[in-house]
């Protein structure tokens, strides 16, 4: 091509463009609107009829707002979020600290104790080290507490109102009984050195009192709203002694006070991974290993029983309501479970795993780390069980080959016969993570030492074999009489565990121990504890979640009905965000309690871990 | 199960522990025989989600297991430590480099090619039941409903096998078609429909059940499934407009009978206490 010719090209292209925008400009004047008025410039000073109709518009509202009735709002809308997320996020805020300053004074004051009675003055060092994380958390406790309260009734003034026709007796005792938490709490912590050690103990008892009767009070007012009791067909009040001890009652009280442990055993362990990654000195290093392997081991001991008390309080939400158990364990909420079985496997799986690396720090543990793999082996396949859902997530095409939402042979796994006995049996294998552990340190010197390890493994086989057959008959039975097998399994359970423990405190009595290295344990390790603390702390939100939204389109299941604009139940997707982003909130919290934490430790702290860190050659369980 | 290939896998994985691979090609094998196993040991395909989930699981039971003893875990990070920083890997390393982009861009090229399918749903097996049911103008409770001709099967048995017989019936002009003459959900018109219709011989479906569910399901069909927790897909007819409540009863203790489940019997203390 001449160059010539693409000149001409361009220009001929330029000239086009410029016709076609000057077309375009004067098609658009044509076209544009002109008010006849406009022009007119006479007419150009009145108002014109929009201005008009504007004026008018203004004077009847202003009449109508001076002749306004006064009207009781049902809701009001909270911006950007709406009422439901700000309400559910500050009240998820709120448990969670409440969770945490119920749980610490429990482990506290045992910790206490044992130093009390032992004389070991580490023990209670330590049992004021987790105290000092408490004050901080109770002024987030009461602010988010007012928080949550002023935005219930702000936001549902209607509903709250009915909640105190029913509940009112019970608010004077809930406020008389959290001043004297205040009272207990700060004379607990600030008199740790001032009282003598009876009185302090006392003390400590009296705030646990008081603690555990304020959240069994709480309880009353949310289990009503799922289990209603006490009230007429109308949601009348007959009976408010009945509407506290209603159906759920008890089974969240058990389910949140092992619950409250078990996540403040690993919050106060993800306080000492924090200092020990930052710890300078080999002193500070072994005081927050133990520290951390302390909290961890009151996290794990609490979340063994947990799945049992579980398990019961979702037997009596079936029990309750068939429509409710449906919802929660076959419906719209059953897909939960099966984040809920990811995350506590990860929870099982992480504790297992920080008892092995902690075999590390053991002389002599290495004569066991060839069973890690057999109790990984039963680990991971108690994990994929549980985390088999029944129902599976599957393209038309998947759904067409298995014939039908569950896999002819996976869908065998999906049942609660499979899932039952899963978790017996994860718990018996992390039940024997730890006693390897306990063991790893200490050699037995008792003649009968041969024949306690057999009776011990011989109690681990029947337990094991007994949450098996049960297991697998529950497959050839009915439903009704399933159900009951869960009885036996747990019970084989608790009994071995109790037995074996009893066993081996005589069969290591006088035992040779060990040095065990305090200290000397990988990164990793604390990066676990806080990976616990924050699958915990997600479990939390997440069950907590299921156990409000399964009232779904209900204020109180049954009577009361939610007509807000919130009346539906949030996709899984939207609803794992709420408590993932509420989660992250909370962690940020939590960052400001471990770092006034820490300022409150740091002066004289060299002192301090002198006086605190564990003999280097300690075997403590 | 799939035994051609779960058979020689599991001789290899047998066979790794007179090889003595090292920790990270055992772990590598170990994790490349529960893939193979998962997504092509079963004789009916395990969906690709259940596949993720396994591997995601074992992936993290490997690295933990490799990473809870000093001396495993520096027999996996030396082999890797050592083929990023030698000198003598640079080829490879630079082979690797480029695999690992191609890997994504094939990845990306089979998904943006991969013919198109109805996206992917979560079902649940078992909606929830209303509180109250109303059929032809009578409303129950389901808290309370039971199949009131469940108690002949102990007073009066002849009269409960006449019921049973009458079930059957129902059954087979009614229901077959669709449910199958041995209730597997795999009747005539059951490939035309999607999802396909229930399997009662499976022991997770009506034996989970209380009865009061099943007549729920029956008279209302799927026009009546609720709305939360959606998307339902059921060509269920609503019964109730064919049907009289006591036929309803009768195909459904028929139901029972026929695939020897018992249901879910109603809860001793079922019901809220104070309302």
């Amino acid at each position: 091509m001449k160059k010539s010719h693409l000149l001409i090209g361009l220009v001929v292209l330029l000239a086009l463009g410029g016709v076609a925008a000057e077309l375009a400009t004067f098609m658009d004047e044509r076209l544009a609107y002109s008010s006849p008025l406009a022009a007119d410039a006479e007419h150009a000073a009145e108002p014109t009829p929009r201005e008009l109709a504007l004026e008018a518009q203004a004077a009847a509202q202003a009449e109508e707002d001076a002749n306004r009735p006064y009207e009781e709002e049902e809701y009001r809308a909270f911006p950007k979020i709406g009422s439901r997320v700000a309400v559910w996020m500050v009240a998820q805020l709120h448990l969670l600290f409440a969770a945490f300053v119920l749980a610490v004074p429990m482990f506290a004051l045992i910790i206490e104790f044992i130093g009390y009675k032992s004389g070991d003055k580490r023990y209670d060092d330590l049992a004021y080290e987790f105290t000092k994380l408490l004050s901080t958390s109770f002024s987030f406790t009461a602010t988010l507490g007012a928080l949550l309260t002023f935005l219930l009734v702000a936001l549902y003034p209607k509903f709250m109102n009915y909640l105190m026709h029913v509940f009112s007796p019970t608010f004077l005792p809930y406020t008389l009984l959290f001043f004297f938490e205040a009272i207990f709490l700060y004379s607990y912590y600030y008199g740790w050195h001032a009282f003598s050690k009876r009185v302090h103990l006392l003390l400590g008892l009296a705030l646990n009192l008081v603690g555990t009767a304020i959240m069994f009070i709480a309880n009353a007012w949310l289990t009503f709203m799922t289990t209603p009791a006490g009230i007429s067909s109308t949601g009348a009040r007959i009976s408010t002694w009945e509407a506290v001890t209603n159906y759920t009652w008890m089974p969240i009280n058990i389910h949140r006070i092992i619950a409250n442990v078990a996540f403040g055993g690993s919050i106060a362990a993800a306080y000492a991974a924090f200092q020990f990654l930052k710890a300078k000195t080999p002193e500070e290093r072994a005081h927050y290993d133990w520290m951390g392997y302390i909290g961890n081991f009151v996290a794990i001991a609490a979340l063994l029983p947990l799945p049992f008390a579980g398990y019961w309080l979702a037997s009596e939400i079936y029990a309750f309501s068939q429509t409710m158990g449906l919802t929660m364990m076959g419906g719209a909420f059953s897909w939960l479970f099966i984040i809920q079985a990811i995350l506590i496997g990860n929870l099982f799986l992480a504790a297992n795993y920080y008892l092995w690396l902690g075999m590390g720090r053991i002389e002599g543990a290495e004569r066991f780390r060839s069973y890690i793999k057999y109790l990984l082996i039963v680990i991971t396949g108690c994990f994929l069980v549980w985390a088999t859902p029944r129902s599976i997530l599957a393209t038309v095409g998947e759904v067409q080959a298995m014939g039908g939402s569950s896999h002819p042979a996976l869908g065998f796994l999906g049942v609660m016969s499979a899932k039952n006995t899963a978790v017996n049996l994860l718990i018996l294998t992390t039940y024997v993570s730890f006693l390897l552990y306990r063991r790893s340190g200490r050699i037995p010197t008792v003649a009968w030492a041969k024949l306690g390890n057999i009776v011990q493994f011989a109690i681990f086989a029947v337990a094991a074999s007994t949450v098996l057959f049960f297991g697998i008959y529950g497959y050839f039975v009915e439903a009704a009489v399933r159900i009951k097998f869960s009885i036996p399994q747990v019970l084989s359970v608790l009994v071995a565990m109790v037995a074996v423990t009893v066993i081996d405190i005589f069969l290591l009595r006088g035992a040779k121990e060990t040095e065990t290295r305090w200290g000397q344990i990988s990164n990793t390790s604390q990066y676990v504890l806080i990976f616990l603390a924050v699958t915990f702390t997600w479990l939390m939100g997440l069950m907590g979640y299921v156990r409000s939204g399964l009232r779904q389109h209900w204020h109180v299941y049954g009577v009361i009905r939610d007509t807000s604009p919130d009346a539906y139940t949030p996709t899984l997707g939207f609803a794992t965000q709420v408590v993932s982003v509420t989660v992250l909130i909370f962690f940020g919290f939590i960052g400001v309690v471990f770092w006034l934490a820490s300022l409150g430790g740091s002066h004289g702290s060299e002192d301090e871990a002198a006086v605190t860190s564990p003999s280097l050659a300690e075997g403590e369980t | 199960m799939n035994w051609m290939i779960v058979l020689p896998v599991l001789l290899v994985l047998a066979g790794l522990r007179f090889v003595k691979p090292s920790m990270l090609g055992w772990a590598a094998a170990w994790w490349i025989a529960v893939w193979i196993i998962m997504d092509f040991g079963f004789a009916v395909p395990v969906p690709k989600s259940v596949v993720k989930e396994f591997l995601g699981i074992v992936t993290l039971a490997l690295a933990a297991y490799v990473s809870s003893d000093p001396q495993r875990w520096a027999e996996v990070r030396d082999p890797m430590v050592a083929f990023l920083t030698e000198r003598r890997h640079l080829p490879l390393l630079g082979l690797v480099a480029v695999a690992i982009p191609a890997a994504v861009a094939a990845s990306i090229y089979l998904e943006m090619t991969a013919p198109a399918q109805a996206p992917t749903f979560g079902r649940t097996v078992h909606p929830a039941p209303p509180a109250t049911l109303t059929v032809h103008d009578v409303t129950h409770d389901m808290q309370t409903l039971d199949n009131p001709l469940r108690s002949l099967e102990t007073s009066d048995p002849e009269a409960f096998a006449a019921h049973l017989e009458e079930g059957r019936r129902i059954y087979y002009e009614n229901c077959f078609y669709c449910h199958g003459d041995l209730m597997q959900g795999a009747g005539m018109f059951a490939h035309a429909l999607n999802p396909i219709p229930t399997n009662f011989q499976d022991s997770g479906t009506i034996a989970m059940l209380q009865e009061s569910f099943l007549f729920w399901r029956v008279a209302k069909g799927g026009p009546g499934l609720p709305e939360e927790g959606g998307p339902w897909m059921s060509a269920m007819p609503a019964w109730e407009q064919f049907l009289s409540e006591e036929e309803m009863w009768e195909v459904i203790l028929f139901l029972y009978e026929f695939t020897e489940q018992r249901p879910r019997a109603l809860h001793a203390a079922s019901g809220g206490e104070g309302h």
